[in-house]
């Protein structure tokens, strides 16, 4: 019996295909916003194709249900395997799958309508939220019942990145979502004011840190060593840069408000915690390309070892300018410019969009039991990718270095603003926006282009030895 | 991924799932704490929600508008006490200014200009041509026209469940009943459409325009 009938990979299987599915659709309403801030007919003149309303359309396609549905693949993949048990229920399994994807479509279909909470990535409305705590709960109710009943003494250290984000994750939206409901449609948070934007924002930069950067870990920590047949680094600093991402990662929400109305010592801490998470984020940052020593003529041939290089490779660059951003002297420049949405598309498309395909480009050939379609189209999307980010980040560092300076900007003759219509600082932006949109249409391009290889890979037919044991 | 010895990390806590469940539990909570509870148990100085009077019927609706269109994601409401900032938007931004603010609307991009002190900058007839077609006022603008704000209704009964809400969350409305917000929607909105009137504008008080209006007309102006 193979593994894959032991353990549930069905539900692995759909977990991918919607990944590559709603990530081809977040990504799509990434570029056609792109275009909107480049030239504004793009928006159609229809209410529901507003900058506004797809924003929020994007961020919650891409963060949800693109790298939900990879980490709820790989997590279905990698965690009876490393328990020797499978999920707990697979009546769950199909409740968490079927679940997350109604929530997903309820939420192209209502936040297009500008039904919205207004809070930025918890916009989804309040039946919404009550929908995902519940599906979320199904999803820990297998996850720790899996653990209960594993039949292996030790957690390893996959598994640790993993439960952080089931524990935190819980936290974070059930706190944030706390609102008294008004109509079916609104509602309105318990917090006002500063504590909302205080809460938000907790919430917010820890669903980067226990959605976008924990789970990925752990699916570092499990795919990475799998794919170069090594093993992990260290152990020590696995279990060091843990304890250490957990405890300083919920203190950092404050950055997003500095030289807010938010009260001095918060900021302060926001900030010093900030600037303290990059030791564990670069130690996790060398314990995973550490563990390429010895393998590094892979990088050559393989395209899932040149993905996790360059997504580890960006993990550390994100990390580095993150912290530097959370300086309150560097904030004062950055903060309200392009600067900050280059910074999270270096995150988004360099680390868990490269870590995603990285993973899948392994993992489909393992649950379907062929080999990869192309390794060409593999190697062309990679390059596709890798260059699109590039043109992205610059393009939005330029632009943002470039509006920072023109709005601080003082005429030393008269002491007064030196381009004091807001227009002046816009226009300048339009060739970057331009820019930016080439970059971000490379990068659909290339996952367009793993969706076919991957499709073709799992309908080729079986190879001969497989048909044999069959 | 075999690790050797057994070091103390894995018979103390790899072992034992729950142990390590209430760590990461502890881990997350400590910082959590430390920085949400003193935002309610230590006192900012004065009850700075006093200085600002809370939004009216009409505001408060025209609030639902500027969230349901999310213009926070391209205009902040929180100047920095910057002087770079404060020559162009005005006075820095205090947290008794948005003491009454559900959901906090303090934004993160400025693709637009900050909004805190938006309130009294231009006239009503300015905001109406603005919303119906933004190069019209601002040439060279990237912000999109939002005409159907000029024909598109709020009714008195969703406001007055609007106003119930926040009154129930703790902010002073005296009379939240559906008929005492009617008039308070009439009342302001006839204020505004007799200001465009002037301007040759026909519009009605239950125009979302002029919600939308009567909103950004009370940022900044307390």
């Amino acid at each position: 019996m193979s593994t894959g009938e032991r353990y549930d990979d069905a539900t692995v299987k759909r977990f991918i295909g919607a990944t590559v599915l709603w990530g081809a659709v977040g990504m799509l309403v990434g570029v056609v916003l792109a275009l909107q801030l480049a030239w504004w007919p793009a928006n159609l003149g229809l209410p529901w194709t507003t900058f506004g309303r797809l924003r929020p359309l994007h961020t919650n396609a891409v963060i949800f249900a693109f790298t939900g549905n990879f980490i709820f693949a790989a997590i279905y993949y990698s965690l009876p395997r490393l328990l020797k048990t499978p999920m707990f229920s697979p009546l769950l399994s199909k409740v968490h799958f079927w679940g997350w994807q109604a929530i997903i479509v309820s939420a192209a279909i209502t936040l297009p309508l500008g039904l919205t909470q207004g809070k930025e990535y918890a916009e989804l409305i309040w039946p919404i939220d009550v929908a995902i705590a519940l599906v979320w709960v199904a999803f820990a109710v297998n996850f720790f019942g899996a653990i209960w009943r594993r039949r292996v003494k030790h957690l390893y250290v996959a598994v640790w990145f993993y439960m952080s984000m089931v524990i935190t994750i819980t936290v974070l939206h059930v706190t944030n979502s706390l609102a008294l409901p008004a109509t079916l449609t609104r509602s309105y948070p318990v917090f006002s004011g500063m504590t909302d934007a205080l809460v938000q924002w907790w919430y917010g930069h820890n669903a980067v840190g226990f959605l976008l950067t924990t789970p990925i870990l752990g699916i570092m920590y499990y795919f990475l060593p799998k794919s170069v047949e090594r093993p992990v680094y260290s152990y020590r600093l696995s279990i060091v840069h843990f304890w250490a991402l957990v405890f300083l990662y919920i203190w950092a929400g404050p950055h997003h408000l500095l030289y807010s109305a938010l009260p001095d010592w918060a900021q302060t801490l926001g900030m010093v915690f900030s600037v303290a998470l990059i030791a564990p984020s670069w130690g996790g940052m060398l314990n995973g390309l550490l563990t390429l020593r010895g393998a590094w003529d892979k990088l050559r041939t393989d395209p899932v070892v040149k993905f996790w290089v360059v997504a580890v490779s960006f993990y550390g660059m994100s990390t580095f300018e993150g912290p530097l951003m959370s300086i309150r002297a560097v904030n004062a420049l950055s903060h309200y410019t392009d600067w900050t949405i280059g910074h999270v598309h270096s995150g988004a498309l360099g680390w868990v969009g490269m870590a995603a395909f990285a993973t899948l480009y392994w993992l489909v050939p393992q649950v379907y039991g062929r080999e990869l379609h192309s390794q060409k189209a593999a190697t062309a999307h990679f390059w596709l990718a890798t260059i699109g980010i590039v043109i992205y980040i610059v393009a939005m560092w330029v632009a943002g270095i470039t509006q920072g300076l023109m709005w601080r900007a003082i005429d030393p003759d008269t002491g007064l603003l030196a381009y004091p219509n807001f227009m002046d600082t816009v226009l300048q932006l339009i060739p970057f926006y331009w820019l930016r949109l080439l970059g971000g249409l490379m990068y659909l391009c290339g996952t367009l282009l793993a969706g076919w290889n991957l499709w073709q890979t799992a309908r080729e037919p079986l190879p001969a030895r497989h048909q044999e044991v069959a | 991924m075999i690790h050797g010895e057994e070091s103390w990390h894995r018979k103390l806590v790899e072992h034992r799932s729950a142990l390590m469940a209430v760590g990461v539990t502890v881990g997350i909570a400590l910082g959590s704490l430390i920085e949400i509870v003193p935002m309610y148990t230590v006192a900012a100085g004065p009850d700075m929600a006093d200085t600002v009077a809370p939004y009216t019927a009409l505001e408060l609706a025209g609030r639902d508008i500027y969230v349901r269109e999310g213009c926070y994601n391209c205009h902040s409401q929180m100047i920095r006490p910057f002087r770079a900032e404060t020559l162009r938007y005005g006075d820095w931004s205090r947290a008794g200014e948005v003491a009454w603010d559900r959901p906090f609307q303090l934004g993160s991009r400025r693709i637009g200009p900050d909004l805190a002190r938006i309130g009294g900058k231009y006239p009503d007839a300015w905001h109406y041509e603005h919303m119906a077609d933004p190069r019209a006022t601002t040439p060279g603008s990237i912000m999109p026209p939002y005409p159907w704000l000029l024909d598109d209704k709020i009714t008195a009964a969703d406001v007055a469940a609007t106003v119930g809400a926040h009154a129930t969350l703790g902010v002073p409305y005296d009379d939240t009943s559906v008929e005492a917000v009617s008039r308070s929607l009439e009342e302001q909105g006839g204020g505004i459409v007799t200001r465009l009137a002037e301007a040759r504008i026909d519009a009605e008080p239950d125009d979302e325009i002029v919600a939308l209006i009567a909103y950004l007309q009370k940022l900044g102006a307390s």
